[in-house]
C-alpha cells in the first residue's frame, strides 16, 4: 500500500507535511558544505527562511548557545543582511531550491512590517510569508505576538497588502497561545505556527553569571516536545486555519503525533543540527508510520487520533 | 578527491554512520579511529560533527548535541578511509567518545568547514611553513604535516604541551618529523610556552616572510596572531566555538571579527586568518 503524503496549505501544494523550522536550516550555506547533493534531495518540501528584518543585523554578542537536557538553548539575535541585501543577494539562491519558498518577516512597528510585507509578497519567488511577532512593537512596547489585541491589528494592517499566504508565528511564552491565534485569525491570518522557543536562561558554572552574551535565550528540542503538543492540541481546537506544529520533532513519530493532534504541516527544527538530512528522515519514517496503521493518507488522521478501522486493527494484532 | 589540496572538500549530504577501527591511548589523550568507506579525503582543517549512535545522552540527558572535531589525520587503507581524531574527556559528550569502542557506530557528518590555505597562498614567497601547535590542538597540525610533506614544503614544527600526561598523540601523528618541543613542567624540549620557541623563529632572518599555521587553546592561538601581526608575519589559526549544527545552521558559533560584525566560524572557519579577526579569545569555547 501507498501513503499518499501530499498534502495542499493554504493553496499552495506541497508533496509531503514536512517543512523546516525559521532560523533552523540555512538552504545556502549548506549548499556551500554539502553541494547539488543538496538541492537534488532537498528535504523539506517548503523551505522557510531565517527572518529578514529591514535593516541588517549582526545578532548577539557570543556564547550563543548551550546545550540542556534533551535540547539546547539558542540567543542568536536574528542576524539577516535585512530587506534589501536579502532581495539582492539571497532570494536569487533560495528561488533555485526546488520547493516553494516562504520568507519569515520581523518588525518593530506596523510600518517596518507593511514595508517588508510589500516588498517580499510582490517577488514572484516567494510562496508565502512568515510573521515573526516575538519582538515589542516600538510604538506600544508590547511584544506583539503577547497580546490578541496587537496581534489581530498588525494582520488587519498587512492583510490588505497582500493576497499570499500569512502565517503568524505564535510564541508558546504566553498564557493563552489559543486567544492569539483565534486574534491573527480574525485579523485575516492565513495560517499559524507553533511553538516557537520557549523563554530560558542558562548560569555559567564557572562564574555563576548568565552564561549566554544576550543573558537569556529560547529553549529548543525534545525538553519543548510536550509543551509544544500541549498548545497544539488548544491552538487547533481554536482556530479553523491550519496550524503548523513544530517543537522537538527528531522522527516519524513524532510527526504523527504532532499530525494527529491536528497540525496540517509539521516542521523540523533542532534536530536538523543534529542531521542535515533530518526532514528527509522524519518524513520516511512518518510514512511508515502511516503504513504500518493502514493509513493511506494525511487526512484519515490529522486531528484525529487513530482512525476507528486503524484502533480495530491494533486491539486485534496485540 | 585527492586529500593533498588546500580546497574545501563537500560532505555527503546527511549524517552517516562509521565504525569504530581502533580506539587507544598515546602520551595522554585519546585517538580514536573510523572507517570511513565512502566518504571523500578531507583537507586539513576541515573538521567533522561527531556522536556516538548509541547511548549519546547519558547522565543528565546529555550530551544532545554533535561535538565538532578537527581531523587529524586521513589515510587511505584497504578497508577504507581511515579518519583519526584526537579526544579529551573534559565534559559528557568527549567523555563517550573517549569511551568509544571498536566496532561501535559513529554519527558522523562531514568534512566540514574552510581548510587551512597552502603555503604559497597564505605567504607568497614564503620559505615553508611553521606550526606551532598545544594540546590537543595539534590534531590538524598532523594531517597539514603530512599533505605540506606530499608537497615537499619545508616545515619546521613547534607544539607544546602542558605535562607529561597531556603530550597527546606525538608518537603517532608526529612520527619521523623533527618536532620542537616545550613543554610546562620541563619534562621535554625548551621548559616554557610553544610560543617562546615562535618567538625566536620569528627574529630569526629567514622567518620573515613564513607562513604560520597554529591551533591550540585559545590564549596560545592569541599569542601567536599578536607575534605574527607584530611580526608581519601572515598566519592561520584553526579555531574552536560552541558550534550545534557545524554546516552554517544554527548561527551558534559566532566569531567576532576586525572591522565589526561575526562570522560563522563553521562555514568561515574553522580556519581563519590572522588578519580577520581582533583576537582568538572568544567567549564560550572549550565546551566538553
Amino acid at each position: 500500500m501507498s501513503v499518499d503524503l501530499t498534502t495542499n496549505f493554504c493553496g499552495i501544494e506541497l508533496e509531503h507535511p514536512v517543512i523546516n523550522g525559521s532560523g533552523t536550516f540555512d538552504a545556502i550555506a549548506a549548499r556551500r558544505a554539502f553541494g547539488e547533493e543538496l538541492v537534488r534531495s532537498f528535504p523539506f518540501s517548503a523551505f522557510v527562511s531565517k527572518t529578514i528584518t529591514i535593516e541588517p543585523r549582526d545578532g548577539n554578542p557570543p556564547p550563543r548557545l548551550w546545550e540542556t537536557p534533551a535540547g539546547m538553548i539558542n540567543s542568536i539575535g536574528l542576524p539577516n543582511k535585512g530587506l534589501k541585501g536579502f532581495l539582492e543577494h539571497d532570494l536569487p539562491d533560495l528561488s533555485l531550491l526546488p520547493v516553494p519558498l516562504i520568507v519569515s518577516v520581523m518588525g518593530t512597528s506596523h510600518d517596518e512590517f507593511t514595508a517588508l510585507v510589500e516588498e517580499v509578497g510582490t517577488r514572484p519567488e516567494v510562496a508565502a510569508m512568515e510573521l515573526n511577532v516575538s519582538c515589542p512593537n516600538v510604538e506600544s512596547g508590547l511584544i506583539v505576538g503577547e497580546q490578541p489585541g496587537e496581534t489581530r491589528s498588525l494582520l488587519e494592517a498587512l492583510r490588505p497588502i497582500t493576497e499570499k499566504p500569512l502565517i503568524v508565528k505564535l510564541t508558546p511564552n504566553v498564557a493563552d497561545p489559543a486567544a492569539v491565534a483565534r486574534a491573527g485569525e480574525e485579523g485575516g491570518a492565513d495560517a499559524v505556527s507553533l511553538i516557537n522557543t520557549l523563554k530560558a536562561s542558562a548560569i555559567d558554572p564557572a562564574t555563576l553569571r548568565p552564561w549566554l552574551g544576550a543573558g537569556s535565550g529560547g529553549l529548543s528540542g525534545p525538553s519543548v516536545r510536550p509543551v509544544a503538543l500541549h498548545q497544539l492540541r488548544a491552538v487547533a481546537d481554536a482556530v479553523s486555519i491550519p496550524v503548523i506544529g513544530m517543537g522537538g520533532i527528531c522522527n516519524g513519530a513524532d510527526a504523527l503525533a504532532f499530525i494527529a493532534t491536528g497540525a496540517a504541516l509539521i516542521a523540523v527544527g533542532t534536530e536538523n543540527f543534529r542531521d542535515p538530512a533530518a526532514g528527509s528522515r522524519v518524513r520516511r519514517e512518518f510514512a511508515g508510520e502511516l503504513e504500518r496503521r493502514g493509513i493511506g493518507s494525511l487526512s484519515e488522521v490529522r486531528g484525529k487520533g487513530l482512525p476507528e478501522v486503524a484502533l480495530n486493527l491494533k486491539s486485534r494484532s496485540s | 578527491m585527492s586529500g593533498n589540496g588546500s580546497h574545501r572538500v563537500l560532505a555527503p549530504f546527511g549524517r552517516r554512520a562509521l565504525e569504530v577501527a581502533d580506539n587507544h591511548c598515546s602520551d595522554g589523550y585519546r585517538i580514536f579511529s573510523l572507517r570511513d568507506q565512502d566518504g571523500p579525503v578531507p583537507s586539513a582543517g576541515q573538521f567533522y560533527m561527531l556522536s556516538a549512535a548509541a547511548h549519546w545522552a547519558q547522565r543528565d540527558e546529555r550530551p544532545f548535541l554533535p561535538r565538532a572535531f578537527s581531523v587529524a589525520d586521513a589515510v587511505e587503507a584497504e578497508q577504507g578511509l581511515r579518519l583519526d581524531f584526537l579526544v579529551d574527556d573534559v565534559g559528557p559528550g568527549t567523555a563517550r567518545l573517549a569511551g568509544l569502542e571498536p566496532g561501535e557506530q559513529v554519527w558522523v557528518n562531514g568534512p566540514l568547514g574552510r581548510p587551512f590555505s597552502t603555503p604559497s597562498d597564505l605567504a607568497p614567497g614564503a620559505p615553508g611553513a611553521i606550526l606551532v601547535g598545544g594540546g590537543i590542538g595539534v590534531a590538524p597540525l598532523a594531517i597539514l604535516r603530512r599533505q605540506l610533506a606530499d608537497r615537499g614544503v619545508p616545515t619546521r614544527i613547534l607544539l607544546g604541551f602542558r605535562d607529561r600526561e597531556h603530550s597527546g598523540g606525538l608518537e603517532d601523528l608526529f612520527a619521523c618529523c623533527e618536532v620542537r618541543l616545550a613543554t610546562e613542567d620541563g619534562h621535554a624540549g625548551h621548559k616554557g610556552y610553544v610560543t617562546d620557541l615562535l618567538a625566536v623563529l620569528l627574529e630569526g632572518d629567514e622567518a620573515g616572510s613564513a607562513a604560520v599555521y597554529s591551533c591550540g587553546p585559545p590564549p596560545m592561538l592569541e599569542a601567536v596572531r599578536a607575534m605574527c601581526e607584530a611580526s608581519d608575519v601572515a598566519c592561520e589559526l584553526a579555531m574552536e566555538s560552541p558550534m550545534a549544527c557545524g554546516f552554517g545552521a544554527c548561527f551558534g558559533c559566532a566569531v567576532p571579527l576586525a572591522g565589526g560584525g561575526y562570522m560563522r566560524l563553521c562555514v568561515e572557519g574553522p580556519v581563519v586568518g590572522g588578519d580577520q579577526i581582533e583576537t582568538a579569545l572568544v567567549a564560550g569555547s572549550g565546551h566538553g
